[in-house]
């Protein structure tokens, strides 16, 4: 009898290992070096309390990287869910070729950051990159599109608008597919115009997918950076610097792994409570069937 | 409103028969007629096309004698409900049945005494905070006839729309939509496979098959007097039996008044009885269906079945003779076309010799 009730946990075993090793494990670890400072040459390391916490978000740098990131997310997560859903409306119609452009579009997602921003990196080039070949033919100078602060966190945005969306795209075609004709059809008979059936009936009730791609969307926004490394590297003067990114060069080029403790203690905090507002407020507005 | 099909023809690829094969139809104002015909006949694709939600590959279609084959679906004065409901999950039942003045921006007040009126005709009044999917079939099936009531539209265009509902329920709603389109003065086009619906609710049935009408007729003309082979073997449950006649001759009996050119004769199960001479035929089995017993016969080449009151019908394997009237023979021929018996058929019978 006392073998039968060990099976459940043993079935249970392999993910629990797997999500204690890598996830809980590693968090509580980044939590307790938080509360210390970083060991350097003959100086141990001390236990300071929330003094790193203190100390980061005074730090003009720190918070510069979290104004970065809140911009950043503010401004990608709509505007890819936006074109997502515009694409997935225009590649649902029957139009000749739909398959080809459905393919087009899911092209940036299967393309490895890294290897997406290499290719904007040519079309930002100033002077022979082909946004400025073709803005030149219009008689506008030549831009330093990654190189001013002004324009250098919206060009990387736009890189990331154009990996996300096509991702998005799927999950939203998916969604209106699930759709019965039938809805669109009652719909027209009622005088209703292709925009009306978007606001009254598609939107709501793919609502259920927007959330859920706002969700990926919102840890992508934290999550992904390759393209930081790519294209700025974090300039110029910290305008692309994202809060992963800067963790990382705390962590692994300035080595104040404590620091890096702090700032991934901080982002942890933040992507907890977006997700639980995300949860508890959208859900409720959600329509699920 | 009438509605006047003007032979209307579908052909939906290049290689594909016609869906809708010139059809012309008349349905005149306040009618119910019903479109009925096996599934993949065309019926369905002629209710959307006279919807507007596909367009014929030729034809007209006029409504009250404005021709509307090219206009769009909404410019049509025309209300459907469809097989599914087409509710919209995400809104109450009240909002379902407003959309329609919602999207043509109708005054509120105005809304609102139309909303009263149609949730009092259809007794939805208690349930217009629900959402669709707390609804019961019947339910929400009132609510898509509401959608239609509120838009006051003369013309009401039904897709199959009892065939989601348990038996119980569709006999209830045959009489409630009866009911509601003598009481609006509806004209209705109304879609479906199911014969007894067809026939307890039309004024007039189309019988079609392979996307052709077969025959346009009150049900009990389509009943008593089937225009073709098909429209015998469809209509009525069981459906007339069939024997083929071999040069005017059943396993060697010959009916009495056999047209020449007949392959068929058709006999209905309720006409036959068993009786002391006539078609001599055995006893193969027995359907008993409560009311009534089915005893399933053969004849030589031909099966067919006789139709008794009760449980008693002969064991299988007697040899019985299988007697009709004359006035319940319906002959066909080999193409499917009805042919009137001969007229002197009464004097010529096998019982009568001269």
């Amino acid at each position: 009898m006392k073998r039968r009730a060990l099976i459940p946990y043993l079935l249970l075993a392999p993910g629990f290992v797997l999500l204690a090793a890598f996830t809980h494990w590693p968090t509580i670890l980044s939590f307790w070096s938080s509360l210390f400072t970083t060991a350097r040459g003959r100086r141990p390391s001390v236990f300071v309390g929330g003094e790193n916490y203190a100390a980061a978000l005074s730090d003009p740098i720190v918070l510069k990287v979290l104004w970065n990131s809140a911009l950043y997310a503010a401004v990608t997560i709509p505007a890819s869910i936006a074109l997502a859903f515009v694409m997935a409306l225009w590649v649902n119609d029957r139009l000749p070729g739909r398959g080809f452009a459905r393919l087009a579009y899911f092209t940036p997602t299967i393309l490895p950051m890294v290897a997406a921003a290499n290719i904007w990196l040519f079309f930002y080039t100033p002077g022979f990159g082909l946004l400025d070949q073709v803005l030149g033919l219009f008689g506008i100078p030549s831009t330093n599109w990654l190189g001013s602060d002004q324009s250098a966190l919206w060009a990387v945005m736009v890189v990331a608008v154009w990996k996300e969306a096509g991702f998005f795209m799927i999950f939203y075609l998916a969604a209106f597919q699930a759709v019965p004709p039938s809805l669109g059809e009652a719909a027209r008979l009622e005088g209703c115009g292709r925009w009306g059936y978007v606001r009254r009936v598609l939107i709501p009730l793919v609502a259920p997918t927007t959330l859920f791609i706002a969700v990926n969307a919102l840890i992508n926004a934290f999550r992904v950076v390759d393209h930081i490394f790519i294209l700025t590297g974090g300039g110029p003067n910290n305008a692309t610097n994202l809060l992963l990114f800067h963790i990382y060069e705390t962590g692994f080029k300035f080595w104040d792994t404590a620091g890096a403790a702090t700032l991934t203690m901080i982002l942890l905090a933040i992507l907890g409570a977006l997700a639980a507002v995300q949860f508890f407020l959208l859900e409720r507005r959600t329509h699920y069937r | 409103m009438s509605i006047t099909l003007n032979s209307v023809t579908k052909i939906w690829g290049r290689e594909a028969p016609p869906a809708v094969d010139s059809v012309s139809l008349d349905v005149e104002t306040g009618e119910f007629v019903a479109l009925l015909g096996p599934s993949g006949c065309g019926k369905s694709t002629t209710l959307r096309l006279v919807a507007g939600l596909d367009e014929p590959t030729s034809g007209r279609i006029l409504i009250d004698g404005r021709d509307v084959t090219a206009a769009p679906a909404e410019a049509r004065g025309i209300a459907m409900v469809f097989q599914n409901y087409a509710l919209f999950p995400h809104l109450s039942v009240r909002d379902n049945i407003l959309f329609g003045l919602q999207v043509r921006r109708a005054p509120k007040a105005e809304q609102a005494e139309r909303l009263e009126e149609a949730a009092a005709l259809l007794g939805l009044t208690q349930l217009l905070d629900r959402k669709p999917n707390a609804l019961s079939g019947g339910q929400q099936q009132r609510v898509a006839l509401g959608r239609a009531v509120v838009a006051r539209r003369k013309v009401l265009l039904m897709d199959e729309p009892l065939s989601n509902l348990d038996a119980m329920l569709r006999q209830e709603m045959r009489q409630e939509i009866r009911a509601l389109q003598k009481k609006l003065g509806l004209t209705v086009l109304f879609v479906t496979h199911d014969q007894a619906e067809a026939m307890s609710m039309a004024d007039r049935i189309v019988l079609m098959q392979a996307g052709r009408v077969v025959q346009v007729d009150a049900p009990e003309r389509l009943y008593a007097r089937p225009a073709h082979e098909f429209a015998a073997r469809f209509i009525g449950a069981p459906p007339m039996n069939l024997l083929p006649l071999d040069k005017g001759r059943v396993a060697g009996f010959a009916p009495r008044g056999a047209p020449s050119g007949a392959a068929w004769l058709g006999v209905r199960p309720e006409a036959m009885r068993f009786a002391e001479t006539g078609l001599p035929a055995t006893v193969e089995a027995r359907d008993y269906l409560g009311a009534e017993t089915l005893a399933l016969c053969a004849a030589g080449p031909a099966r067919f079945s006789v139709r008794l009151a009760g449980a008693g019908a002969p064991d299988p394997g007697a040899a019985r003779a299988v007697a009709w009237a004359a006035e319940d023979q319906h002959f066909f021929a080999a193409d499917g076309r009805r042919l009137e018996p001969e007229p002197a058929a009464s004097l010529m019978g096998e019982r009568n010799p001269a």
